[in-house]
């Protein structure tokens, strides 16, 4: 019998529900068998907490008296985005302070989440309604007006692994890649990551609640570079990035255990973003997507090394996860990018506020695209007008 | 290679332009950090040296002829555990095998034993959790 988010919230509320997390329910559909997974399990709940580049935060900061429009802004030597009104800004998580290298707007993210103190200085122009030119005083996020996060690319259904085949050694977003295929890394938390527990994103949706940096938060839009063009395995797992996923949360709420600034050596800064997503068990084919395994969840393995990263093999997160795996008959160590160990946390927290009737299911209020392809920037000269 | 050591010049060869040698001829790139001079006492100068392995070879002969005293300092790497968020970023770079993941909690495990210094896994961590110590045991 199929059952309804609205029945599942029911359950919910009166403390009935039967939740597990992604990694709880494959056990016991290996065990007990999908059938039964249908049948007892309401909610599964899924998480990842890897490095997001694009994530960043908006803020309004008030008005002084006299008022400035803000033209310039500066947040810690970090600049923020102002072209937006008078004293709204946007804080982007790999902005780089213009003094220290290894600072930029995933700091002034942890900074804000933590109630620090942080410097902002900005100019304007000076005008008949807001006559002030420059500011330059602290804020902090209880002494600002909104402060949110809204993240344009989060939580990639699948990513590529990588690895170098070239001389030399790269440091890339994926990490430090060693010469000679002397490494691979994998970004996705596999059987626990929110878009790999849900393929054909059918309980997933613009509006479903989730668990954003240690609070609630909503998916707003699908995330940029959307692809549902990508090939899929016989599990209908896309092998390789597909699906993305816009969030917004009020980082005011936010812990700062779930989210963290990150420097990539010779790449630049980025943002981890905890993110956890419930999958409401509406009916057998959502048990059996939940149930989906490492062993049957495969990515490509690209050549960060050569033009066009290209793929050179199809592997799968057991394979990946299991620390080496062989390429032109020599074994690879693997090593992740995302930590499955807070992950599996955030999952945890996730079933917990659902068990206890804190953290209802949501309705999408729409679907994700049903169809959406990556384009590619063309270098062109001259344009049309 | 780099290496930090403690140079023990006996009174007789204080007056010995040694570190110019070691510069000189045997291509070291020195950084003195930190000189103690007492006149008619052993002299000591805690140094951090770069050199390819040959030179440092040579440079080591050298040393032991003009009969300076050699106490190399242990190098420890040290990881800042209570803030590490067990990404295991740094066990990819990890060739040795020192860094690695523990695969049911998924935790990073570190045997000192096994590291080379390699120094990649400092470069690696996105949070700068990893340091490489300096013990002094000249005194124990
Ligand atoms: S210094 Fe090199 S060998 Fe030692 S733990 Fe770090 S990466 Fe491994
Ligand atoms: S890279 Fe840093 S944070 Fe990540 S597991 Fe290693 S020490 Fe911990």
């Amino acid at each position: 019998m199929p059952k309804t988010i609205d029945e599942i919230n029911k359950k919910i509320k009166k403390g009935e529900a039967v939740v597990l997390t992604a990694e709880e329910v494959k056990e016991m559909a290996s065990s007990s068998g999908i059938k039964e997974v249908a049948k007892k399990v309401d909610v599964v709940t899924t998480a990842t907490f890897g490095p997001m580049c694009s994530s960043g935060a908006f803020i309004n900061f008030g008005h002084t008296r006299p008022g400035i429009r803000m033209a310039k802004i500066w947040l810690n030597d970090v600049p923020a985005y102002a072209g937006l009104a008078a004293v709204d800004a946007y804080i982007g998580a790999t902005e780089l302070s213009e003094t220290d290298p290894n600072y930029g707007g995933a700091h002034i993210i942890e900074d804000l989440i933590k109630g620090k103190d942080i410097r902002l200085k900005a100019i304007g122009t000076g005008t008949d309604c807001y006559p002030r030119k420059t500011v330059e005083t602290y804020i902090n996020k209880d002494n600002i007006n909104e402060c949110f996060l809204f993240n344009p690319r989060n939580a990639y259904q699948n990513y590529n692994a990588a690895t170098n085949s070239s001389k030399k050694t790269l440091y890339t977003y994926m990490g430090i890649l060693l010469p000679n295929f002397g490494n691979v890394t994998y970004s996705t938390t596999g059987e626990l990551s929110p878009l790999l527990n849900d393929p054909g994103l059918r309980t997933i949706g613009i509006g479903t609640r989730i668990f954003l940096g240690g609070t609630q938060g909503y998916v707003a839009w699908n995330g940029t570079q959307f692809n549902t063009t990508t090939a899929r395995n016989r599990k209908g797992i896309p092998i390789g990035p597909s699906a993305t996923l816009a969030l917004i949360g009020n980082l005011k709420k936010m812990k700062p255990e779930y989210i963290k600034p990150a420097i990539f050596e010779h790449y630049g800064i980025s943002l981890f973003v905890g993110i956890g997503v419930p999958i409401p068990v509406l009916d057998q084919e959502i048990a059996r997507a939940v149930s989906i395994r490492d062993r049957k969840i495969e990515t490509l393995l690209c050549d960060y090394g050569a033009e066009g990263h290209p793929p050179i093999a199809r592997v799968s997160y057991e394979e990946l996860k299991s620390g080496s795996i062989v390429i032109n008959n020599r074994k690879i160590k693997t090593g992740p990018l995302s930590s499955i160990y807070v992950a599996r946390r955030i999952a945890k927290v996730l079933k917990r506020w659902i068990v206890s009737g804190r953290f209802l299911l949501s309705e999408p209020v729409a679907p994700l695209p049903r169809r959406s392809r990556f384009k590619h920037l063309i270098i062109r000269k001259g344009g049309k007008r | 290679m780099k290496e930090r050591f403690i140079l023990g010049f006996p009174p007789e060869c204080s007056d010995r332009p040694i570190t110019y040698h070691l510069i000189k001829d045997y291509r070291f790139k020195v950084n003195i950090l930190r000189a103690e001079i007492t006149p008619g006492k052993e002299g000591r100068l805690l140094i951090e040296a770069e050199a390819d392995s040959k030179d440092f070879e040579r440079g080591m002969d050298f040393l032991r002829r003009e009969r300076v005293l050699v106490y190399p300092l242990k190098r420890r790497l040290n990881i800042d555990l209570e803030r590490c968020i067990h990404c295991g970023i740094c066990t990819a770079v990890c060739i040795s095998g020192a860094l690695d993941m523990e695969r049911r909690n998924w935790q990073i495990t570190f045997n000192v034993a096994q590291c080379v210094g390699c120094e990649l896994c400092i470069k690696a961590c996105p949070l700068r959790l990893i340091q490489l110590n300096f013990l002094n045991n000249l005194n124990g």
